[in-house]
């Protein structure tokens, strides 16, 4: 046997290779069962990403499906409260280019609203709490209703229910501690990012008109 | 005395940093001058990093100079006094000096000219004090850091338990260009810098280095505190250490770089390193607050600018408006570029005079047009490179920049953009004049929104899944209930059959106890029960007749109602009874309880689908059966046909609510299949459809389409304003304010649809009919349209049969309560009355535009 393989290396070297590939498809094979990730990962940092507003816009009921559905290949641009802000994420996390909001699902709000019943004008008649995929307005039946501004997503679907049409969707005010800067206008100016040796040939009659600024 | 002039401590170096010129001579060349009191000051409640102080005057109260006005909330918090005796005289949102130039909530106080102040504790020795009252003093003073970011003072001397400090530094750098407020107050209070220094020393657990970091480019001021350290009586070791000059020295993490060579990490607290840093200006505050009892309601503040006659620095109260002390000091409004609070580095231009002096307020600089112009406008960046030499943080500037652009928040974080000091020192440098600090400013903003949003998605999450699981739980709960009920019942039928067999077999035998069965149905004690119902409600009715009789002519009335109600309920026995009959006799009870049941596993639409069928089949029978006996002249006929018209009507009900139910099967292929009928799920369907239609109809289609959603909750509205009348409720004006304001909204949805298209108008669904129609084509269209809508609506018809009947029970329900209501002499009989009288003309109407959609 030695002398067999110490004449042909070519077996030597065919069992040491064999053997190692045993060993380590053990190890694989025991990892593959002792780590063995619970769930779908996809979908869970799918629906990370996604707002948890919970409106249904996506035509899904709630956040979570519509992860699923994107997990599943669906279109990543339904989602008009996350906006392009969250088209982007998931664009990235997917690594596929991002497509803007799909206008069909409505459109991006620029300011976040809550729902504000007007308390005095409420019957206690509990359909808005019904609809209420948050858990977020307080009452009983034949008292007076409130919504915890603090839960409230503003996803607008207690406003149908309301037979005394009291829920108003209010534009929440930034205040002193969510006050917070802008980008510079200038930001969106491309052509200021554009030094004039950057230019690409085909594209220099159209910077032309950016010298005066460049220079 | 341990202090020895003459010892000179190893300083270090920062990377980066700038020179800019420092224009610090201006004001200093006056002494520190005073400022008149002010007729009003304006104390806003936030001026501290933290959550803002509340209010403790009502306005119209007299306070007097030091009182506390404001306490804090919370430890994270500062308290306020006021900075003048006088009124209250408004407790309101104000503009504040922050860059949003956003108004914040502030308490406004008129002075009385006297300034009359509070009783102050004074305290000769604080080193015989415990440490928690020494504590409380500084706490209750409203001492915030001075030197810019207003972090509250309290707790930086409040270390945690396990961060031992060893090392307490003074910053005395300054090192901004044209503030002097913190040299001059070295130079006329180096007293109480030094004793001040000793007391946070003191606080802090006498840590073995005490450094007090002054930039050489002050002289004077290093002079004053050595002397002053020099005359100190016993054990001090202060040491006052001056470094070269260079801008930001003074960041905290750079001067304790510069004087203890130690460098702290990304992300860490000075603290956790052994090293507090304070100061100079919260030094003598705190120094002030033990010593003389003086709560912090002035600050010296360097007013400068070359649009100012006189240039120097003020002690002034806090709460005093800018526009004050700047005419105070000849302000040339033509010649100032813009005014700026602090220094030109880090400072933030002021959109309006009018904002009061806050504590943290150290220079008002009013340069003129020559000294600081307007910056030229940004250039592309050349990548040269000099931001990232000059960053005293040692970050990558250009790097930053080009990912606060793309809106890049990962990797801002993995270049450490939460590191910057927003020293504006790259800016400084950056021959293409980048505004680099804004662009790190709004990202840092916007990360930090992101992680707020984040925290609020997780706990949406969280309460939605909760609430998803509470739904699935009673649903469950209710079907395991259904479960019992439905064993319970297969049991007793079993031992029903048992005990009939047992009963064949052995006659004579006296039948098995009764075993008890909870919610079993037996069908015999059942059927027993029924008629006991029947016949005490026979019972009751005799009475009553009999009562009736006897009864004086004034309780007739009364007499007569009950014996009505006692009618009502021998019907409903009956009925009852019947049913009871004719299902046991039909057939098995389990039969019926298999089919409801498997009725029930169906999916809602599948239900009425089946419901409707099984319901046609019946119908079809009862048709036979009623042609056959007309043929035979039976006297079963009007009996007959009144079922089949019953059945007709189910049939249209379940059909409505099938139409209800949605164009489901293409929804029920992307919608999973739990779709319980749970409101919010509903909610979410319809808000889906009326997205995705909005979505490719034209504005007049749009607004059509709204209009029909009105109407239809006026419809219910109107119906639930009805009954609320009609019982008489409170609720019943709310309910029509709320109609009131539907129709007004319907009213505006059509002038719109008006107003859209004036061509429009002949193809709308509500004037088909009377509209002229000028073309084949667009009669065509009209009538598209108008079967269209036909099919949105509903089919009219069923709907208004619907509607008839449900009206015809109500008005039953109705006319009993009225009866009953009158009897008694219940005073809400009228308002019955009334909604009785209105659903009457309701089922007339309905009636009536059934026979015209009939005909
Ligand atoms: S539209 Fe967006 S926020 Fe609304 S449920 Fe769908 S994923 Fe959630
Ligand atoms: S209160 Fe209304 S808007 Fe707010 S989450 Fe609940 S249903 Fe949505
Ligand atoms: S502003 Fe920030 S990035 Fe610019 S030099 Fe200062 S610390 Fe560095
Ligand atoms: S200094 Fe300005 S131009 Fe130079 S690399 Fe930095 S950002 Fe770009």
């Amino acid at each position: 046997m030695i002398d067999l393989i110490a004449q042909h290396p070519i077996y030597a070297a065919l069992i040491a290779l064999g053997t190692l590939s045993i060993v380590f498809g053990g190890i694989l094979g025991f990892a593959a069962v002792k780590f063995k990730v619970e769930g779908d990962p996809i979908v869970e940092q799918l629906d990370n990403l996604l707002p948890q507003t919970q409106c249904g816009q996506c035509g899904y009921p709630g956040c979570k499906p519509y992860a699923e559905a994107i997990a599943n290949g669906d279109a990543i641009n339904k989602c008009p409260p996350g906006g392009q802000a969250t088209i982007n994420t998931i664009a990235a996390l997917l690594d596929v280019e991002a497509p803007s909001l799909d206008a069909e699902h409505g459109a991006e709000l620029d300011i976040p609203r809550v729902a504000v019943i007007r308390e005095d004008e409420c019957i206690g008649c509990t359909k808005c709490i019904q609809a209420c995929p948050m858990d977020a307005i307080l009452g009983a039946a034949k008292q007076m209703h409130t919504v915890i501004a603090d839960e409230c997503t503003g996803c607008d679907l207690c406003v149908e229910p309301c037979p005394t049409d009291c829920i108003d969707m209010v534009p929440l005010e930034t205040t002193l501690s969510e006050w917070k800067w802008n980008l510079p206008e200038p930001s969106k100016n491309v052509a200021m990012n554009l030094i004039a040796s950057d230019k690409h040939p085909h594209r220099a009659e159209h910077g032309e008109s950016n010298k005066g600024e460049a220079a | 005395m341990s202090y020895n002039v003459s010892s000179v401590r190893k300083v270090f170096d920062i990377p980066g940093g700038v020179h800019p010129p420092e224009s610090k001579e201006q004001s200093l060349q006056l002494p520190l001058g005073p400022v008149l009191l002010p007729q009003r000051v304006v104390l806003p409640l936030s001026q501290h990093i933290g959550a803002p102080a509340k209010a403790i005057v009502a306005v119209g109260e007299k306070v007097r100079t030091g009182q506390l006005i404001a306490e804090p909330q919370g430890l994270f918090s500062v308290g306020l006094h006021a900075s003048i005796s006088g009124t209250v005289s408004a407790i309101e949102d104000r503009p504040i000096p922050h860059t949003s130039g956003m108004n914040a909530e502030c308490i406004v106080i008129e002075s009385d000219g006297l300034d009359e102040w509070v009783a102050l504790d004074e305290c000769e020795d604080y080193t015989a004090l415990e440490r928690d009252a020494l504590m409380a003093k500084i706490r209750t003073a409203g001492l915030a850091g001075m030197g810019g970011a207003g972090f509250p003072s309290a707790i930086k001397l409040n270390p945690r338990a396990d961060d031992k400090i060893d090392t307490l530094i003074i910053n005395g750098t300054e090192c901004e260009p044209y503030i002097t407020a913190d040299d001059t107050l070295m130079r006329e209070q180096a007293d109480a810098v030094i004793q001040g220094t000793l007391l946070l020393a003191h606080l802090l657990g006498a840590p073995s280095t005490v450094l007090i970091g002054v930039e050489d480019n002050k002289p004077t001021a290093i002079t004053a505190l050595k002397k002053a350290a020099a005359a100190i009586e016993g054990e001090c070791n202060i040491e006052i250490v001056d470094f070269p000059t260079k801008y930001p020295s003074g960041g905290e993490k750079q001067l304790i770089q510069i004087l203890t060579g130690i460098e702290v990490g990304s992300g860490d607290v000075p603290a956790s390193l052994g090293i507090v840093c304070h100061n100079v200006g919260t030094a003598v505050a705190a120094w002030e607050a033990v010593r003389y009892g003086r709560p912090l309601i002035s600050r010296i503040t360097t007013v400068v600018g070359e649009a100012l006659d006189t240039q120097r620095n003020i002690e002034v109260r806090i709460g005093t408006l800018i526009s004050e002390v700047l005419e105070q000091n000849g302000f040339n409004a033509d010649e100032a570029a813009r005014l700026i609070m602090g220094g030109p580095m880090m400072g933030f231009a002021l959109q309006d005079a009018g904002v009061p002096i806050v504590k943290t307020s150290n220079c008002i600089l009013a340069p003129s047009k020559q000294e600081l112009p307007e910056p030229p406008p940004a250039q592309a960046c050349i990548r040269c490179g000099m931001c990232a030499e000059a960053c005293p943080a040692s970050l990558l500037p250009q790097q930053l920049f080009w990912y606060s652009q793309s809106e890049d928040y990962d990797r801002l974080q993995a270049h450490n953009l939460m590191d910057c000091i927003e020293c504006g020192a790259c800016s400084f440098v950056c021959p293409s004049n980048i505004p680099l600090v804004q662009y790190y400013r709004a990202s840092k903003g916007a990360i930090k929104q992101a992680a707020v949003d984040k925290q609020k998605s997780d706990r949406s999450r969280e309460r939605f899944e909760f609430r998803q699981a509470r739904l699935d739980k009673a649903e469950a709960e209710k079907e395991a209930k259904r479960q019992a009920r439905k064993q319970a019942a297969a049991e007793a039928k079993k031992l029903a059959a048992e005990k009939k067999e047992q009963e064949l077999l052995q006659p004579t035998i006296a039948p098995v106890a009764a075993v008890p069965i909870p919610a079993a149905v037996d069908p015999e004690a059942e059927k027993a029960k029924l008629e006991r119902a029947l016949s005490s409600a026979q019972n009751r009715l005799d009475k009553a007749h009999e009562r009736l009789d006897d009864a004086e002519p004034e309780r007739r009335d009364k007499m007569a109602a009950r014996v009505k109600e006692a009618e009502l309920k021998v019907l409903d026995a009956q009925k009852k009874l019947e049913q009871f009959n004719t299902a046991d006799n039909n057939d098995p009870v389990a039969a019926a309880i298999a089919r409801a049941k498997a009725k029930a596993s169906l999916p809602p639409h599948a239900k009425l689908t089946s419901s409707i069928e099984a319901l046609k089949k019946r119908m079809t029978i009862a048709a036979d059966k009623l042609s056959s006996a007309k043929t035979e002249g039976a006297a079963t006929v009007d009996a007959l046909q009144a079922g089949l018209d019953k059945m007709q009507g189910k049939i249209a009900k379940l059909q409505q609510e099938l139409i209800d139910l949605g164009p489901e099967p293409a929804v029920e292929a992307t919608v999973k299949e739990d779709t319980t009928p749970d409101p919010a799920a509903a909610a979410i369907e319809r808000a889906k459809a009326k997205a995705a239609a909005s979505a490719n109809m034209s504005p007049a289609d749009k607004l059509h389409d709204q209009i029909t959603s009105i109407e239809k909750r006026i419809a219910k509205t109107a119906e639930k304003v009805a009954v609320a009348r009609a019982e008489g409720s409170s609720t019943a004006d709310a309910l029509q304010l709320g109609l009131d304001k539907m129709t007004a909204k319907l009213d505006k949805a059509r002038a719109d649809l008006g107003e859209l298209a004036p061509q429009v108008q002949p193809e709308s669904a509500q004037n088909v009919d009377s509209a002229p129609e000028p073309d084949a084509a667009s009669a065509a269209i009209a009538k598209a349209k108008a079967k269209a809508a036909a099919t949105a609506n509903m089919l009219p018809e069923e709907k208004l049969r619907d509607q008839i009947r449900s009206m015809q029970t109500r008005i039953e329900k109705t006319t009993v309560k009225v009866t009953a209501a009158r009897a008694e002499g219940s005073d809400i009989t009228d308002a019955l009355q009334l909604g009785l009288d209105k659903m009457t003309a309701k089922l007339e109407k309905a009636k009536s535009e059934l026979a015209e959609l009939s005909n």
